[in-house]
């Protein structure tokens, strides 16, 4: 079901000449309320008068966490204290929190989107819904809660931890949707086999899963052993939270929420925006948020706008999946090397397994790169007596890096277990590179 | 007979690791052998329970397998490998490894050819005796 037509689904003249309306009127409010996009804007020597269509937006200057961490915990802010309702804040493990305010407007913009997500996923008023996601300073939990509530759905805070007795609840109370992050999906069917629970006995029909990525593989795991279909749900603190974009039932990619949050995808070195299909760096800036609007706000998320339309006739774009992080980025001979990429091409062969190091390295002032990657001993069962099956591994390995980095890797096989387990997402980089 | 490959990387204390893993389980090993290059290797053994060997290893976490390879006796005087070697090579079968073994004091030659068919029948018609383990 759609839960807003004349906004979902409006034509993209009428739903551009609206993001142009509305870009002009947030970017004159932070210029007049937040002295930092002042001075950026005045230092580039635009006016909010500069600003008159969608298009203009390219003239505005980026917006990165660095910023938001720069200006803790208030400088963004544009609403006085007095209009602010509710204050979240991110995890803040490399730095200070990044602390968002919403002002009642903005708690009410956040419920009517996440009702659309929901709505998607095909929740409604007669489904019992359970958000597992944490509540508190973390936006995932009171984000899907008051998107249900507004819906009309009846909605059961469960939060995280205690997984059995959700599992007891979802069963006992007929529990028919569940939000919560992909790995807590699959930790909640654990939980529920090792209760000796089958999907049978259960209601669940409806997953919104979300604030971490997953894979299609994830989703089918999570499908079968929950016994329900699984949606993509995608949101950030820094924008709004869960709601910022959303699968409808085609699963081709997440419709963004654009006449609230407008999408631009860049080129993470070069900041240039790049034509739709590409894929870069996802960028948003907030249309209508009061508490703490962003302009052109860089997520650090790689992805890329799916052009055409949807069959489900909605006309907001969509995003493809999060393929990484443009943080994560390695510049090796000049190329740009994810290792995002990298786990991709592992992932597509069944020998391999997900256990990878990139190590970076200069020799005779030229960069190289080695990928170690761990082998999947059962697929060796077979038998062997010589080294060509590792040998043939290997140049497989190195001839599909080849072709999706454009840059050859000197692959490693390694055996099960002597790749370091990751703590930190960059654990897996080393780059030994010494530039004198 | 079985022979039990695992699968090696060329650094400091992996071969201790195997052998380490198989006198823990117990087994008795007739012969070794490894092929390396630059990176890897592979470690060829001959022992008397080739299925717990491998076992074994893998549950310490190393990617082993099973293959079948001909042990053919020899007889302990100069001259006897290379008789053996010859009658293959005179029938145009190819060998791609080969290695020795004592099995029960007696010395085997262990060996892989690229055709295990016509291996056969070169033992068979030239009276050759097969190791059984």
């Amino acid at each position: 079901m759609i839960w807003n037509p004349n906004k979902e689904c409006m034509s993209r003249d009428e739903l551009r000449g609206l993001q142009g309306r509305r870009l002009h009127k947030v970017v004159a409010y932070v210029y007049h309320n937040v002295p930092f996009y002042r001075n950026k804007m005045q230092e580039m020597d635009i006016s909010p008068d500069d600003i008159n269509s969608i298009d203009d937006i390219v003239r505005l200057p980026f917006t990165t966490k660095q910023d938001l961490r720069d200006n803790y915990p208030f400088g963004l802010q544009a609403a006085p204290q007095s209009e602010i309702v509710r204050i979240h804040a991110s995890t803040g493990t490399t730095g200070n929190p990044t602390i968002v305010g919403y002002t009642r407007k903005d708690i009410g913009i956040w419920s009517e989107c996440m009702s659309r997500c929901l709505s998607a996923y095909g929740v409604g008023r007669d489904d019992i819904f359970s958000v597992a996601y944490g509540y508190g300073l973390f936006t995932g939990g009171l984000g899907a809660h008051y998107g249900v509530e507004n819906l009309g759905g009846t909605v059961i805070p469960t939060s995280t931890g205690n997984t059995e007795k959700h599992v007891r609840l979802i069963k006992d109370l007929g529990v028919t949707g569940i939000a919560c992050t992909p790995s807590y999906a699959l930790h909640l069917a654990e939980t529920m086999e090792k209760m000796g629970i089958r999907v049978s006995d259960l209601k669940l029909r409806v997953g919104a899963f979300g604030a971490e990525p997953w894979t299609e593989n994830m989703r089918r795991e999570i499908e079968s052993r929950l016994g329900l279909k699984a949606y993509n749900l995608y949101g950030l603190s820094e924008i709004m939270g869960p709601s910022v974009s959303y699968e409808c039932e085609h699963q081709d990619g997440s419709h963004i929420n654009e006449d609230h949050f407008y999408p631009e995808i860049i080129d993470p070195v070069t900041c240039e925006r790049l034509p739709d299909g590409t894929p870069g760096e996802l960028v948003f800036t907030t249309l209508t948020k009061e508490g703490m609007p962003v302009l052109r706000y860089r997520t650090r998320d790689l992805t890329r706008l799916l052009p055409g339309e949807c069959g489900c006739g909605r006309t907001f774009v969509r995003m493809d999946r999060i393929t990484g992080r443009s943080d994560d980025m390695l510049i090796i001979r000049g190329i740009n090397v994810f290792p995002s990429q990298v786990e991709s091409v592992l992932l597509s062969i069944p020998e391999c397994a997900p256990r990878f190091k990139l190590i970076v390295d200069r020799e005779r002032n030229l960069d190289t790169l080695t990928v170690q990657v761990e082998v999947r001993p059962e697929y060796f069962a077979k038998g062997f007596d010589t080294l060509s099956p590792f040998t043939d591994l290997e140049k497989l390995v190195a001839s599909r890096l080849k072709s999706v980095l454009s840059i050859a890797a000197n692959v490693q096989i390694k055996t099960p277990g002597t790749i370091a387990r990751s703590e930190g997402k960059t654990r897996f980089v080393e780059d030994r590179r010494v530039l004198k | 007979m079985k022979q039990v490959s695992v699968f090696i990387e060329n650094k400091a204390g992996t071969v201790v690791g195997v052998l380490e893993t198989l006198k823990k389980a117990g087994m008795q090993l007739y012969a070794i052998s490894i092929a390396d290059t630059a990176e890897y290797g592979i470690c060829r053994m001959i022992c008397d329970d080739p299925e717990g060997a491998c076992e074994a290893l893998r549950g310490a976490g190393f990617v082993s397998s099973i293959t079948r390879v001909f042990a053919v006796r020899m007889d302990d005087q100069p001259g006897s490998a290379a008789g053996i070697v010859a009658m293959f090579a005179s029938a145009g079968v190819d060998i791609a490894y080969l290695y020795s073994a004592i099995i029960s004091g007696e010395p085997f030659l262990v060996f892989r050819t690229n055709d295990s068919d016509r291996a056969v029948e070169i033992v068979s018609s030239n009276g050759l005796t097969l190791a059984e383990v």
